[in-house]
């Protein structure tokens, strides 16, 4: 059966409500005033390591990005284990919320179809990441500016931009997962505590059930040479489930023009290469795509099913 | 006869086994003032979802408008209100605020939607409060503001859920005012309510639901007929006579009621004051006392749940 109208109307102004909503929400000042400043820690320290080094180093804008100082880690190390708190802040309670507060009722009532409430949770959401990340890339940039006295190459710029948006891919991969909770938990408390708790095993504790399930399932043989290299693609394999570690391969060999592969380097690969020479930003973003595949493909199953879950329940709060 | 603007026939809502609504025919005109009454679970807030298209019916056809909410459910929702039961709001908007957002959800202009807030606001004696956070808003105020939304939106039809309940009762007599007004405008309203006296004061019809169907639709007066009670009820008060029996012979006496010594309630199809009066004198009785009322949906309403509904 053919439904008359479109399942966007009305998603634009959800949208830049919601968007209004988190800019404004004491919640969101806090998250993001721990992020700036965390921000602000890892670039001072990572300043500080490139003004003893300028000389040497041939990226020195995108290592602003990677480059840390004990015993701050790096500022896209901070993003990425951060960024989904900021994510998880923003959707936890996104459709919970609307039946707790007993909006939802009244808003569908509106002529729109409950996709745009859905669609437009998750584009507010969005554009507030998209605002804070793009505020704190131009933070990056003018401090970078201001302490090093060197302004970003037009190559650096368009990296860093790359990199910009697999952060969004990535932050959205978290907002995605908030949503579906909060459409799948009634209490906003409980879900906040599901996507915390994700959170922590995906970003803590995925780095050691990586290796011990690999272990078990490709133990090494010390008399096998070819099965440390089996347990080690294993390895890689299990913790490339977490979006955690396919968003640190992203930022390796983005921000960094030299690195030639997320995995074992052999020889044959490096055959005919100039070593330490940059690829082509285009290189370098073919080597990743599996990895921005994957977020982006993990972002649309999670949102998936919020869809599926949200377009099945019944609408009476 | 005025134009049809609801027409519900056969709707059935089913959720696996549980059948929600079993089978819902109504028929309702431009102006009027529907009640649909009935106990929790009985299939009204089901069937105020299919009627506006936020649930599927399992069986049946509804129009409303002319229009089928399910496959037309944005021409549907863009004529009727919804006012749901404890209706929610941002409280962290005022209640412009809030009627902007849902404006700017009905498609329509900036233009259009300050212009409209102010005059709904002003209607619901909200204009002075509209600036203020919805936090700060008592149960009859969000309500008064739930109102204002459907009028800045200018619903043809509204679908009231409990809209007078927790209000005091000033607020309560200025919202069945209001109703009334919108009503006389040729506004159709659909009003969900467990306090019958509200209903009985502005509805022309009611619909009793039970089991998930319409047991009866129709006015008070023919509510009470149907169960058996006239109408029309006389509380007579009379010495040396027993009116039991003899208020019987009287045409259209439906049931008399012996309630204490020389008092007796007589049910009846149209007023029989005279005939009571007659009946009385000629059996020699005195008369004290002659009473008519109109019956009343609360009595109506309770015998129909527990003889004839349970009875069904």
């Amino acid at each position: 059966m053919r439904r008359s109208g479109s399942p966007f109307t009305g998603v634009g102004a959800i949208a830049l409500k919601e968007a209004a909503d988190h800019m404004t929400s004491a919640r969101m000042h806090m998250i993001m005033l721990l992020v700036i400043l965390t921000a602000l820690g890892a670039v001072y320290g990572s300043i500080g390591r490139l003004r003893d080094t300028t000389a040497e180093d041939a990226y020195l804008f995108l290592k602003l990005f990677t480059v840390a100082q004990d015993p701050l880690p790096s500022f896209a190390a901070f993003l990425g284990f951060l960024l989904p708190l900021v994510s998880i802040a923003l959707g936890f309670d996104a459709i919970n919320g609307e039946f707790n507060r007993r909006t939802m009722s009244r808003v569908l009532a509106q002529p729109i179809y409950r996709d745009a409430m859905l669609f437009g949770k998750f584009l507010g959401g969005l554009i507030v990441l998209a605002v804070s990340l793009l505020t704190l890339w131009l933070l990056m940039v003018g401090l970078g500016m201001l302490f090093l006295g060197l302004p970003p190459s037009g190559g650096d710029i368009v990296r860093s931009v790359a990199w910009l948006v697999v952060t969004l891919a990535y932050a959205g991969v978290w907002l995605a997962l908030a949503i579906a909770l909060s459409t799948l938990i009634r209490t906003p408390a409980t879900s906040a505590l599901a996507a915390l708790s994700v959170w922590l095993i995906l970003a803590v504790f995925w780095g050691m059930v990586a290796p011990l399930v690999a272990g078990v399932v490709a133990p090494v043989d010390p008399l096998e040479p070819a099965s440390i290299l089996n347990s080690f693609e294993w390895r890689q394999a299990i913790s490339r489930l977490s979006p955690q570690t396919l968003y640190g391969e992203v930022t390796g060999i983005l921000l960094d023009p030299a690195a030639r592969s997320v995995g074992p380097l052999f020889m044959h690969q490096l055959h005919g290469a100039v070593i330490g020479s940059p690829l082509p930003t285009g290189q370098s973003l073919l080597i990743v795509w599996p990895q921005i595949s994957a977020l982006i493909a993990a972002m649309l199953a999670l949102f998936t099913a919020a869809y599926v879950v949200f377009q099945r329940q019944e609408i009476r709060a | 006869m005025s134009a049809i603007v609801l027409e519900a026939k056969g709707l059935v809502k089913r959720y696996g086994e549980a059948v929600a609504v079993a089978g819902v025919d109504m028929t309702v005109h431009q102006g009027e003032v529907i009640g649909l009454l009935g106990p929790n679970g009985a299939g009204k807030t089901t069937t105020i979802l299919m009627l506006l298209g936020l649930t599927e019916a399992s069986e049946g056809e509804v129009s409303v408008l002319g229009k089928d909410p399910l496959r037309q459910p944005l021409e549907v929702k863009r004529e009727v209100g919804y006012l749901p039961d404890a209706v929610g709001f941002y409280d962290t908007m005022t209640g412009r605020e809030n009627l902007v957002y849902t404006g700017k959800l009905a498609g329509l202009s900036r233009k259009a939607i300050d212009h409209r807030i102010d005059a709904a606001l002003e209607r619901v004696r909200l204009g002075d409060a509209g600036r203020r956070r919805v936090s700060t808003y008592s149960r009859g105020m969000r309500q008064r503001l739930g109102i204002a939304e459907l009028l800045m939106r200018d619903c043809k039809v509204m679908i009231l859920d409990e809209p007078t309940s927790g209000l005091d009762p000033q607020s309560t007599h200025e919202l069945l005012e209001l109703i009334q007004q919108l009503a006389s405008e040729g506004i159709t309203i659909l009003l969900s309510s467990h306090q019958l006296d509200v209903v009985q004061a502005i509805c022309s019809r009611v619909a009793l639901f039970n089991k998930g169907r319409i047991g009866f639709f129709g006015t008070v007066d023919e509510l009470a007929q149907q169960i058996g009670r006239g109408a029309f009820i006389v509380d007579v008060e009379a010495g040396g006579i027993d009116l039991t029996s003899l208020a019987q012979k009287a045409d259209g006496v439906a049931s008399v009621a012996k309630v204490s010594d020389g008092v007796w309630q007589v049910e009846a199809t149209r007023d029989v004051r005279p005939e009571l009066a007659k009946i009385v004198v000629d059996a020699g009785g005195s008369l004290r006392n002659l009473d008519l009322r109109r019956a009343r949906l609360d009595e109506a309403y309770n015998r129909y749940f527990t003889e004839v509904a349970n009875a069904a």
